[in-house]
């Protein structure tokens, strides 16, 4: 009885967690949270490259334009990917968070989707597969209004396409 | 036969009375523009040390059915936004209408506390409307202006203005600025997915209408000197470059090279040249492009973010933002490139700045500890004065008289509109059907 109670409480943590999780992140559409949690995805679809197991996103700190180390290890993972499913062409979007102005913000973006650009040039991938776009602040995937919620909007996010 | 709607006919016996000289304010106050009230005739002092708003009547028009209550509506609503004037609430009215050929009485104003009566009249004549108006001294029953204007009868709205106008420039001896119109961007949707289109509107809110669809992203609109384009960011196609709408004809010009994202566009004074901001493998700098020949001059180079470049009204000069120095800040330069040099040294992050239509000062956003302010300084980057501060303000655009800005406040949900005044004492939001944000004032219409 006891541990029923206790397995139920522990549960509703987690759906908490969850919920609070996803009402931060559940603008969008190609959330890779969703689909790593999902379990095995095909190998060369967009839905693994947007998986876990790669990782679509690499996130910056404030009015910065420096990968950091976590963004390293995804970029890793993305070339490895795209150098092993050449097919695909590719869209890198560069995001800024709100705490910025509309104008320095589009050339922000543009900084961290070119930063990006160079990381995977520099591994193997060929310039030609890449197209840049900046949206400054106009494309927040978080829009709960804290520091969580900025930090997901500081983002490149690799966009795939043909395949 | 003498056209009797003819814009701006002072009448005759009152004419040469309107003059409110303009006299140099001494004692160095840093605010003081320039506009004093001399002595012996009814004048608000603008100078914040002796500032006090003037309580005025705004008594409904006489004439036609509904129309002349309207006017005073919107003439009383102007005067009181502007911050100058107190409009006194019609229920202390010791008269409710005056005719246009009466004398108002004098004495009853007084006790209610008016210093200055506006009466007047709406006449129509077929598809035209026209106000004819006086302003009264009231402490020495002197009339200080006498005027008369005419337009179509759809753009009534405009009589008020231009009446408001007049008795703004009359009792400040400052220019007017409720003859204009504000264009935006009109928000809706949820945030992650808002639909932007370009709208303009009056200057207190009214006539809005939409000029886009909505279907594409569009930002940052910005007036031609004459007030007949507008210049701004469009993400045509997933490509984000500069465009040119000609308000008159609807026509849509993109000014920015395909493949390469422009951003930040402004005309030069003279109309046939805009600054805007290109970026390059992750670089931002300024170049001019001619609006005829499309011949394209870069002012800027460099890795730094270049951008939201601004010039002064003579169009020498351009003021722009630039992180070259590490952070956000502001630099003049020459119109044609070179020279840079900083002028904001404040604590914080300094964009967005805006130089006045009177050149005396420049507008700017500021961001230090979490909050986003608009300010004011002077070309040389001295006299900062902080206008309104908080999370989040953005964005300013100057009102014609150099003496209002325009910008727009998040709070959580959405952004909305809002006008201070240069001296930050007047912050009142304008009215908008929807989320709004980058505002952009016209020039006056009637100077054009």
């Amino acid at each position: 009885m006891n541990m029923g109670l206790s397995r139920l409480a522990r549960v509703s943590v987690v759906v908490a967690l969850t919920a609070f999780v996803a009402a931060c992140a559940s603008n969008s559409t190609t959330d890779p949270n969703a689909a790593g949690l999902g379990g095995a995805t095909t190998p060369g679809s967009v839905a693994e490259f947007q998986s876990a197991a790669v990782g679509d996103r690499v996130y910056f700190d404030t009015d910065s334009s420096e990968i950091n180390g976590q963004g390293q290890a995804i970029l890793e993972r993305q070339a490895q990917w795209l150098n092993r499913y050449p097919r695909y062409s590719f869209t890198l979007e560069g995001h800024a968070d709100e705490r910025g102005t509309r104008e320095y913000n589009f050339a922000l973006g543009a900084r961290r989707a070119e930063a990006v650009k160079n990381y995977l040039v520099a591994r193997g991938i060929a310039a030609g597969r890449i197209r840049t776009i900046s949206y400054g602040k106009e494309r927040p995937v978080a829009t709960c209004d804290d520091i969580s919620c900025w930090s997901q909007n500081r983002r490149v996010q690799t966009v795939l396409s043909g395949g | 036969m003498l056209n009797p709607f003819r814009l701006f006919r002072p009448l005759g016996f009152l004419a040469g009375l309107a003059a409110c000289f303009a006299l140099p304010v001494s004692g160095g106050v840093a605010l003081a523009q320039g506009a004093g009230c001399n002595a012996g005739t009814l004048c608000i002092d603008l100078n914040p040390r002796n500032f006090k708003p003037l309580p005025i009547a705004i008594v409904d028009f006489t004439g036609e059915a509904g129309q002349g209550a309207q006017v005073a509506g919107v003439i009383t609503n102007n005067l009181k936004r502007s911050g100058v004037f107190e409009p006194i609430d019609r229920t202390r009215f010791p008269e409710q209408n005056i005719a246009f050929d009466a004398t108002p009485n004098f004495a009853a104003w007084q006790s209610a506390g008016a210093q200055a009566v506006l009466n007047g009249r709406v006449v129509r004549d077929g598809a035209r409307l026209a106000v004819e108006y006086r302003l009264w001294e009231v402490s020495t029953g002197k009339a200080l202006l006498g005027q008369r204007h005419g337009v179509d009868a759809a753009a009534w709205r405009r009589l008020a203005h231009l009446a408001s106008d007049a008795v703004f420039e009359r009792l400040t001896g400052e220019t007017g600025f409720f003859d204009t119109r504000i264009v935006f961007v009109d928000e809706t949707g949820p945030k992650d997915k808002r639909r932007k289109r370009l709208a303009i509107m009056d200057q207190d809110g009214a006539n809005f209408l939409a000029l886009s669809s909505g279907d594409e992203l569009l930002v940052t609109p910005r007036y031609s000197p004459r007030g007949d384009r507008v210049a701004f960011m469009a993400f045509g196609n997933g490509r984000p470059r500069v465009q040119v709408l000609d308000l008159g004809s609807g026509q849509r010009n993109v000014i920015g090279q395909d493949g390469v994202m422009s951003f930040a566009p402004r005309f030069a004074p003279n109309g046939g040249t805009l600054a805007m901001s290109i970026e390059n493998n992750g670089q931002a700098n300024i170049v001019a492009v001619d609006l005829g020949s499309r011949a394209l001059r870069p002012l800027t180079g460099g890795g730094a973010i270049d951008t939201s470049p601004s010039y002064s009204p003579d169009g020498t000069q351009i003021v722009f933002e630039s992180d070259r120095g590490g952070g956000q800040q502001i630099y003049v330069m020459s119109a044609e490139g070179g020279g840079a040099r900083r002028i904001s040294f404040g604590e914080g992050r300094y964009s967005t700045p805006v130089w006045s239509p009177k050149g005396d000062f420049i507008a700017f956003t500021k961001q230090r500890g979490g909050t986003f302010a608009i300010g004011i300084m002077k070309p040389d980057g001295s006299g900062e004065r902080i206008l309104t501060e908080g999370f989040h303000n953005e964005g300013p655009s100057w009102a014609p008289n150099g003496r209002y800005i325009v910008f727009f406040r998040e709070s959580g949900a959405g952004a909305k509109l809002h006008m201070v005044d240069i001296t930050g004492r007047v912050d009142v939001p304008i009215p908008t059907p929807n989320f709004a944000s980058d505002p952009a004032w016209s020039p006056l219409r009637s100077a054009r």
